[in-house]
């Protein structure tokens, strides 16, 4: 069995960065359980003797020439931002008060 | 004259087009009657490209004029909302990304534009393309055509009923684990993965990059093809594309259409993938399927693939690892939705809060599961561990494809099921793709076409073949010909046996 609990749960959703209801967590905490109690069987087949494949099709490197090619103008790139201004997407305060 | 229109394939389009006995226009519009009589049933589209009957004109105009167009000049498309788009909203499915406008056109799209296509609109799917039967969209499920009562398959259920519905000729989708094929098979049209990094990714809203792979969807082999022409080659945009250069997938499927039969070709039946756990009219419209393929000459040979059995579990520690990664950027700041937790917060706050609302239950699911693979002290027990059975698999596939030509399976393990029927459990929701995800581990490619309908509930049933990774040309020839004999026997192509009029408890 897994050793996923709420906490866990409630772990994981603060390093995604998801405010997870208790009602989300609780669920969330059970299906957990019985997904990676299903996919760990993965290990009985992955011995130390198994080289891993990232990517399905071997590519080395690609690279270009560093010059300016085609990309998104400014204002194309600040096109979709709930806040922008001045030509820089607005966010709030990046640190809180306790810190 | 309208009901005439859409029963034409992409390729019969093109051939009335060029000899300009059919205008862009009347095709167009043909089409979009089509989508306003039966979509508010069938549900396949999000977003309707007001721009259509103009680009239609456009093209009409230029034909007179004298300019030599492209082939499929003047023919409509349907697009995967996964693909971005200048001129309609983009959302995969996603209430984070409702309304939102692209700046720029994804690779694929913007050739079938410079083609001469005809975008309609953008089509359902699962919220980022994460399920088997668009049941996750944001914007509620698109219903088979073949029965309204059941799922029209996953992620690209929207792009697979549109053509299946003749609401389009063709149109584009994309398959991570499935999302090509699985629909086209409980639809009863044609789905196609190529392989991977054929075809660019520049401009699909990635799911799981070693996996995502953009394709075509259509009622038969031939249109497939001609759009895999369109959309296929190197992009410098997507460092995963691959440089070769393709021969025409369209050729091969009309060579393989003329072939008299398929002596000499090695059939590979994949032991794990097959059999006993999979539905009557399945396993049924498989053995039908084998007999055609025997009488046709074709060499059978059964292949033990051991470690397929382990590509469901490889599969879902790799996606959700991939995605919860991929999905960061969807954080309030440069696109789509923020919300602000009342009092305000910091940009971490908002982000959370953001995400929380814009989400919905299955990618809050895959997020979480992600990131609990990628964590410090299960890294190597899940991520790493699923990587080596992806070795393995594609071992596997090495050792099939010394014995035989082309793999088949039946495309998934039931006929289209009802709506509700696997959403309470997601791990038997994930067990429905056990068929189509090694091709995805492997970077292989593969499709779905349709050979039968199942006595018991009158849905269609596929077959999924298989390729050595860049033979993507060998499963049109080799499709296009059992297509062939398929509408021989039959006395008529199987998308003729779709109902035209889309009904709740299936065709009467």
């Amino acid at each position: 069995m897994s050793d996923i609990s709420a906490d866990t749960v409630r772990h994981l959703a603060h390093l995604a960065r998801i405010d997870l209801s208790d009602d989300e967590v609780a669920h969330l905490t059970d299906e957990l359980r019985v997904i990676v109690d299903n996919i760990a069987k993965v290990g009985e087949v992955a011995t130390p003797d198994v080289p891993a494949t990232s990517h399905p099709i071997p590519l080395s490197n690609v690279y270009r020439e560093d010059v300016v090619a085609d990309v998104l103008t400014q204002e194309q790139a600040l096109s979709g931002a709930p806040e922008a201004n001045d030509g820089r997407f607005t966010v709030s305060a990046i640190l809180g008060e306790e810190q | 004259m309208a009901s005439e229109i859409i029963d034409l394939t992409a390729a019969e389009l093109a051939t009335k087009l060029a000899a300009k006995e059919l205008s862009a226009e009347d095709a167009t519009k043909a089409h979009l009657d089509r989508i306003s009589e039966v979509d508010s049933d069938v549900r396949a589209f999000l977003a309707i490209n007001e721009h259509a009957l103009s680009t239609a004109r456009e093209i009409d105009a230029r034909r007179a004029s004298g300019e030599k167009l492209g082939e499929l000049a003047g023919v409509p498309l349907a697009v995967k909302d996964v693909l971005v788009t200048t001129d309609m909203p983009t959302t995969s499915g996603s209430k984070i990304l409702e309304g939102w406008m692209s700046p720029y056109d994804a690779t694929v799209v913007a050739r079938c534009r410079q083609a001469d296509l005809v975008p309609l609109g953008k089509t359902n799917m699962d919220e980022f393309a994460m399920g088997s039967s668009t049941e996750h969209s944001a914007y509620g499920p698109t219903r088979n055509p073949w029965n309204l009562d059941r799922i029209p398959g996953g992620s690209g259920g929207g792009s697979a009923a549109a053509v299946a519905a003749f609401e389009a000729p063709f149109a584009l989708g994309s398959d991570t684990g499935g999302s090509i094929r699985q629909p086209a098979h409980v639809t009863g049209t044609v789905g196609f993965k190529p392989t991977y990094g054929a075809v660019s990714r520049y401009g699909a809203i990635a799911l799981a990059s070693s996996l995502d792979q953009v394709g075509p969807c259509s009622r038969t082999v031939l249109d497939s093809a001609l759009l895999h022409d369109v959309i296929a080659g190197h992009d410098h945009h997507d460092s995963t594309s691959l440089t070769d250069q393709w021969p025409s997938m369209a050729a091969a499927a009309r060579e393989g259409a003329r072939a008299e039969n398929l002596k000499g070709l090695r059939v590979g039946v994949v032991k794990q993938i097959q059999g006993d756990g999979f539905q009557q009219g399945v396993r049924d419209g498989f053995a039908k399927t084998l007999e055609l393929l025997v009488a046709a000459g074709a060499e059978i040979v059964e292949i033990d693939a051991p470690h397929f059995e382990y590509a469901v579990a490889a599969y879902y520690l790799i996606l959700p690892a991939e995605a919860s990664s991929n999905l960061a950027k969807f954080d309030s700041v440069r696109f789509g939705l923020r919300v602000t937790p009342a009092g305000g917060g910091t940009v971490e706050d908002v982000m959370s809060a953001t995400r929380e609302a814009g989400f919905g239950p299955e990618v809050k699911r895959r997020i979480i599961l992600g990131t609990y693979a990628l964590s410090a002290g299960y890294y190597d027990a899940y991520y790493g561990s699923a990587q080596k059975v992806r070795t393995l698999i594609q071992r596997d596939f090495d050792a099939a494809f010394t014995q035989a030509d082309i793999l088949i399976s039946p495309t998934a393990p039931t006929t289209a099921f009802a709506f509700g029927e696997k959403t309470k459990d997601p791990l038997e929701m994930y067990l429905n793709d056990v068929t189509t995800i090694p091709a995805n581990l492997a970077g292989i490619p593969a499709m779905s076409i349709p050979v039968d309908v199942a006595a018991e509930d009158g849905l269609p049933v596929g077959l999924q073949l298989m390729a050595p990774a860049r033979a993507d040309d060998r499963l049109y020839r080799v499709s296009a010909t059992i297509e062939r004999m398929l509408e021989e026997a039959a006395g008529m192509p199987f998308y003729a046996r779709a109902p035209k009029t889309p009904a709740k408890g299936g065709a009467k």
